[in-house]
């Protein structure tokens, strides 16, 4: 291991074992990582710059589409921000119902990341189990919102769609078998031998660092910090609920297995005390389609950890400037730190314990120019002078061979 | 801890059915109020073009081919089922299905005129 040699090897930003492109540069020494260089921006959408060119309410589900898997996350955080410029007061049946889908949503993140986690780590059935268990709430949100994905609930001022009792009794039908299943898992994280093995002491991160490094969600509350934005400042009517934050003190990739699948819990919990208090009255307020002068920022707790919007606005249909910090940006630096002097065989679990979506946190192209990296952007005329160069320099030249033959020809 | 704390859920599992379906032959029931194809009911438009504006991908065109008639033209390729039109349309002039199965191999069949009646 002392004679290894050092070196460094690119995973990504396309590699069959990442499902998003992002780039990796580790440096290796034998199989023992000794740094690693992260890069995002390969899949930049423009989806900030193309929100200023979209009224409000096609902004909503633009920025729903940020994220396939907490798209409800992401359109709730910029409805908030446009909600508190424009001063309305959400009828609480609407923030009920936002609530329930929120919680909806983070069961079926859970429980598909487990599914990952699981194939991650080469425990297949685990994948196959959990995502069969995952229809159930994919169905019951397919219901309620008319959509698997991408629920459309949102709108300014309130929610687009009721919650009938025929609806109410389908999801509290659906959490028995849910609730059930769920259980289940948390004694499979918590006694299956090989899971435990497999997972405990893998992608340490300690309390110190994530205070230092911000991390956020799962990752934090994983390593006994309690930062949940549903309780640290609550929003919709996560105020008027009781629930626990779930913490553990194993700072591993184990210890974020076993926050999230208790935190199923917890939603289940929220969700049936949600359905019952559901208030009586109005689902939406109106909304003006022109904003009035002003800038808010909004903080929601998504399925992977907080989630930023800011926005502000100049008066007009349109934004001015939507910002959107997607929960992975915050956590990305905390892989980093986790991976340092591990091995190479670890880091699909660890970067898979991080939940990550690259694709929403990629928001900009860094094009960096320093004395370490020669990172430059070439058009491609200066790329045909180059190349024209770098051979005139190494003896191919045509500039003799040009010279002769206008000559002949202009003779 | 307990080696093999999933061996009996994966022997049960052998004689189950299956947890998947058998598409095309075998198809789901879409929900109700599943948002699918868009529906556009000429009778009732009034040409506002409320929709046009508010659609986030530009997939609504609405034509006006005589006095008080109208015919709306659908890209299928842009729409995303968000069904934000049929929330705004003043009339109810437009309504979802519950269709779902719209791949086209010709690009020209993903555009979808709704002709108003003579």
């Amino acid at each position: 291991m002392h004679n290894a040699p050092e070196f460094k090897i690119p995973i990504g930003p396309q590699h069959p074992a990442l499902k998003e492109p992002e780039g990796f540069s580790v440096a290796l020494k034998g199989e023992k990582i000794l740094g690693v260089d992260i890069r995002l921006g390969y899949n930049h959408r423009g989806i900030e710059k193309a929100a200023e060119e979209r009224t409000y309410i096609q902004d909503i589900y633009l920025l729903e589409r940020v994220c396939g898997i907490c798209s409800h996350s992401h359109s709730t955080c910029f409805i908030q921000a446009v909600e508190e410029i424009a001063g309305l007061a959400v009828p609480s049946r609407a923030l009920y119902i936002r609530t329930i889908i929120g919680e909806l949503e983070r069961i079926h993140s859970h429980l598909l990341w487990l599914g990952v986690a699981g194939h991650e780590i080469g425990f297949d059935t685990l994948l196959m189990y959990s995502w069969r268990d995952r229809e159930v709430v994919m169905d019951i949100l397919a219901s309620i919102t008319g959509n698997r994905v991408n629920y459309g609930m949102n709108t300014i001022g309130g929610v687009r769609r009721d919650i009938n009792p025929e609806e109410k009794q389908e999801i509290l039908n659906g959490l028995k078998i849910l609730e059930e299943r769920t259980k289940y898992y948390i004694e499979i994280a918590t006694q299956e031998t090989t899971i435990i093995k497999r997972l405990s002491g893998v992608g340490v991160l300690s309390r110190e660092d994530v205070l230092r490094l911000d991390a956020v969600g799962p990752t934090a509350r994983a390593s006994g910090v309690k930062r949940d934005i549903r309780a640290d400042d609550p929003y919709a009517a996560y105020g008027e609920l009781s629930f626990d934050v779930i913490t553990d003190d194993h700072c591993d990739v184990y210890g974020r297995t076993v926050v999230r699948v208790k935190e199923l819990m917890e939603s289940y919990k929220i969700i049936r005390q949600a359905l019952e208090k559901l208030p009586d009255g109005p689902l939406v307020v109106k909304a003006p389609r022109k904003i009035p002068i002003g800038e808010a920022i909004s903080r929601y707790e998504a399925p992977r950890g907080e989630d930023v919007h800011y926005v502000r606005s100049n008066g007009t249909e349109k934004p001015d400037r939507v910002k959107v910090r997607a929960p992975t940006l915050a956590n990305v630096q905390a892989v980093k730190h986790m991976l340092k002097d591990r091995f190479l065989a670890d880091m699909p679990i660890v970067i898979a314990a991080i939940d990550p979506c690259f694709s929403c946190t990629d928001r900009m192209v860094h094009l960096k120019e320093q004395d370490c990296g020669s990172d430059k952007v070439i058009n491609w005329p200066s790329l045909h002078t180059y190349s024209i160069e770098w051979h005139k320099e190494r003896g191919i030249d045509f500039t003799q061979l040009n010279k002769k033959l206008q000559e002949r020809f202009t003779r | 801890m307990r080696p093999g704390k999933m061996l009996r859920e994966v022997l049960g599992s052998i004689f189950k059915k299956p947890a998947t379906n058998l598409y095309p032959a075998q198809k789901m029931d879409m929900p109700e109020g599943f948002r699918g194809k868009i529906k556009f009911d000429p009778e009732k438009c009034i040409g506002c073009k409320m929709c046009m504006r508010d659609c986030p991908t530009n997939a609504i065109t609405i034509n006006k081919v005589g006095e008080g008639k109208f015919e709306a033209v659908f890209d299928l390729s842009r729409c995303i089922y968000c069904a934000q039109c049929v929330d705004t349309c003043p009339k109810k002039a437009l309504s979802t299905t519950k269709e779902v199965e719209l791949a086209q191999l010709d690009k020209n069949k993903l555009r979808v005129v709704f002709h108003s009646k003579e």
